[in-house]
């Protein structure tokens, strides 16, 4: 049996002035999915999720959600999302569990049934005991926590997450990706925008890379560090002067060109990251000292200079006039 | 911080996959009025909540009636009706007026300040009414109100007023000033979803304040003015309330004046609530 899908969007369009912001994006995913959106600053990655979620309008192109025109139907759009935007959406003024007991009653929910449902969420997401303290005395991973807990109160089929880990120490972060994990578990479908391939890599099942409001690749976390290669050898030589013999070595066990910069630095590109150890047995063999190694991931860059043929700096804004 | 990640509260819950049937049954077109007001008194809570924990919004309901009272009545008592005793009866009203005035223009000013909050990006992805984060501030300011209009009347009940129309003419003149308050706010509040800042709505508020309630009967009686001002001062709907308040308070009677006063009322809400909804639909 085929299901509607979670999200469907065709060609959007979102113009701030002459500045087209997202310019023609094709969006699919499917229920029970968790969806990358990886970009760099100014991508457009917000404002198309909000252009998904009614708080911005569409100027062309179409999208639905769970078969719902967004356009058409922005109410019923709105009952089935939960919406984390990249900036802490929760109330200043009340505690963390006011605030849950408001977003809960503005939904429907009966008060004490509201109240019940807050103190589960805060437990769920280890706040109970700032539970009573005003949202500002919080750190920055508790308002996260506190914003995503606001939008799961009455448990939508879809949540948005925009950046959920940026600015979050590595710790909190793994926790939050647990959380994403847990939801998806539960059956919740999840589109989340990043900056970091690594969590793209993580989470996502498919990722969407978008441009400058473009979608420049999408597919698997795999079929997309396939085309940049899997991981970076770089080394640093102990002599200057061994570099052409090691570049000899390179060439004949990965038949692959190394990058060579000055004092001593070679980065290899591999397929696969277990190859990094026939370099550095051929290296010991042919008698080469090195100082320093590592493996390193793609980075983003890495990714967007192969795809997009430019790097992740934002785009200087080129107004037509 | 430990942040216990409880293994899936609602454990093995198969996963699950919605059909277009599914979609229809958990959603609803439209607001119900039920739904409407709930979700417009529990706005209405956040804003007590607010006041609660920020006191300085009182200011303007407390002292300013306090002194303007004092004031203009010292001030302009022995010159408009020989001693400051004769002015009160004419001038409480005025102040009353003046300052549920005030105090409905802070309420545009607070949402343009609270629209540019990050929670109101919350309150627009939620299912509820457009007019729920409207009225809702609004229903909590009837409280600002009431104490502004208890306030002038207590200052010049100790300054020697003695209203004639007894302790019932002088709470159905408060009633009349939180409704004209109530009312009047919309007009703000529109102004509050235009403007570009806090600031701006301030500016622009204060425009639209100072020639009404100075250039009214609030203060003075009409056939003091000259020709142009009279007219402007006869349909300007602050003197409507002024006078509705007066004869409230003073003679204890509800006269004509109450019931044009109460249609001008109906008048700018039914202008300005729509309007606001619009103004706040664009920031969408
Ligand atoms: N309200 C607006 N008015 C004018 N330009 C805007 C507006 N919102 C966004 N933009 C522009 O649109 C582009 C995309 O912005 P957007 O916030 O969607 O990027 P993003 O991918 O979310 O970036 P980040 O990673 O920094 O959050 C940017 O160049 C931004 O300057
Ligand atoms: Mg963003």
């Amino acid at each position: 049996m085929t299901h509607i899908p979670a999200v469907h969007a065709e060609g959007l369009v979102k113009s701030f002035g002459d500045f087209r912001a997202v310019d023609g994006v094709d969006l699919h995913v499917a229920q029970g999915e968790i969806f990358g959106v990886l970009g760099p600053n100014g991508a457009g990655k917000t404002t198309m999720l909000k252009m998904l979620a009614t708080l911005l309008s569409i100027d062309m192109g179409r999208a639905e959600i769970f078969g719902v025109d967004v356009r058409r139907d922005p109410h019923r759009t709105r009952q089935l999302l939960g919406v984390t935007g990249q900036y802490a959406s929760v109330d200043e003024n009340l505690t963390a569990n006011e605030n849950l007991w408001l977003f809960g009653r503005l939904q429907g929910v009966p008060s004490k049934k509201a109240r019940d449902t807050a103190a589960d969420l805060l437990g769920r997401f280890g706040l109970e005991e700032a539970a009573n303290k005003p949202i500002s005395q919080f750190s920055g991973g508790m308002r996260r926590r506190l914003d995503l807990a606001a939008s799961l109160i009455t448990r939508p089929p879809l949540i948005f997450l925009d950046e959920p880990t940026t600015g979050l120490d590595p710790r909190t972060r793994g926790q939050m990706w647990d959380t994403i994990r847990d939801l998806v578990a539960d059956g919740c479908t999840v589109l989340l925008t990043t900056q970091y391939l690594d969590e793209a890599d993580q989470l996502a099942d498919r990722i969407a890379v978008i441009d400058r409001g473009y979608k420049v690749a999408e597919g698997t976390p795999d079929e997309l560090k396939a085309s940049v290669g899997n991981s970076t050898l770089q080394l640093r030589l102990a002599d200057a002067a061994d570099l052409i013999m090691a570049a000899d070595v390179v060439r004949r066990l990965l038949g692959e060109e190394p990058v060579i910069s000055g004092s001593g630095r070679m980065n290899v590109a591999l397929d696969a990251a277990d190859r990094a150890a026939e370099v550095l047995i051929g290296l010991r063999e042919a008698g080469i000292g090195i100082t320093s190694v590592s493996v390193d991931a793609p980075t983003l860059d890495e990714v967007f200079l192969v795809l997009t043929g430019h790097d992740t700096a934002e785009p200087e804004l080129e107004v037509a006039r | 911080m430990t942040m216990q990640l409880t293994p899936p509260a609602i454990a093995v819950a198969p996963p699950r996959r919605l059909s277009a049937g599914d979609i229809a049954a958990r959603t609803t077109p439209r607001n119900s009025l039920a739904e409407t007001l709930s979700q417009t008194m529990a706005m209405a809570w956040r804003a007590t909540k607010k006041m609660r924990r920020n006191p300085e919004q009182f200011f303007d309901v407390t002292i300013q009636p306090l002194l303007f009272t004092a004031m203009f009545a010292y001030l302009l008592g022995g010159g408009m009706s020989g001693s400051v005793e004769a002015y009160l009866p004419l001038v409480i009203p005025g102040i009353l007026a003046q300052t549920a005035l005030t105090a409905c223009m802070a309420t545009g000013v607070q949402l343009r300040e609270d629209m540019e909050k990050g929670v109101f990006d919350r309150f627009k992805s939620l299912p509820m009414a457009r007019i729920a984060p409207l009225a809702g501030p609004m229903i909590a300011d009837l409280l600002r109100y009431a104490i502004a209009s208890a306030l002038t009347f207590a200052a010049g009940f100790a300054m020697g007023y003695r209203p004639e129309g007894g302790v019932l003419g002088v709470l159905a003149a408060i009633v009349l000033t939180v409704i004209a308050g109530w009312s009047l706010a919309w007009a703000f509040t529109w102004v509050g979803t235009l403007a570009r800042s806090a600031q701006s709505v301030q500016g622009i508020s204060m425009m639209i304040m100072f020639p009404l309630t100075f250039m009214s009967n609030a203060l003075v009686p009409v056939d003091t003015l000259p020709g142009w001002l009279a007219a402007f001062v006869k349909v300007n709907p602050v003197s409507y309330i002024v006078t509705a308040t007066r004869d409230l308070a003073n003679l204890g009677q509800i006269t004509a004046h109450v019931g044009w006063a109460l249609l001008a009322c109906a008048a700018v809400i039914l202008i300005f609530a729509p309007l606001s909804v619009l103004g706040y639909r664009r920031h969408l």
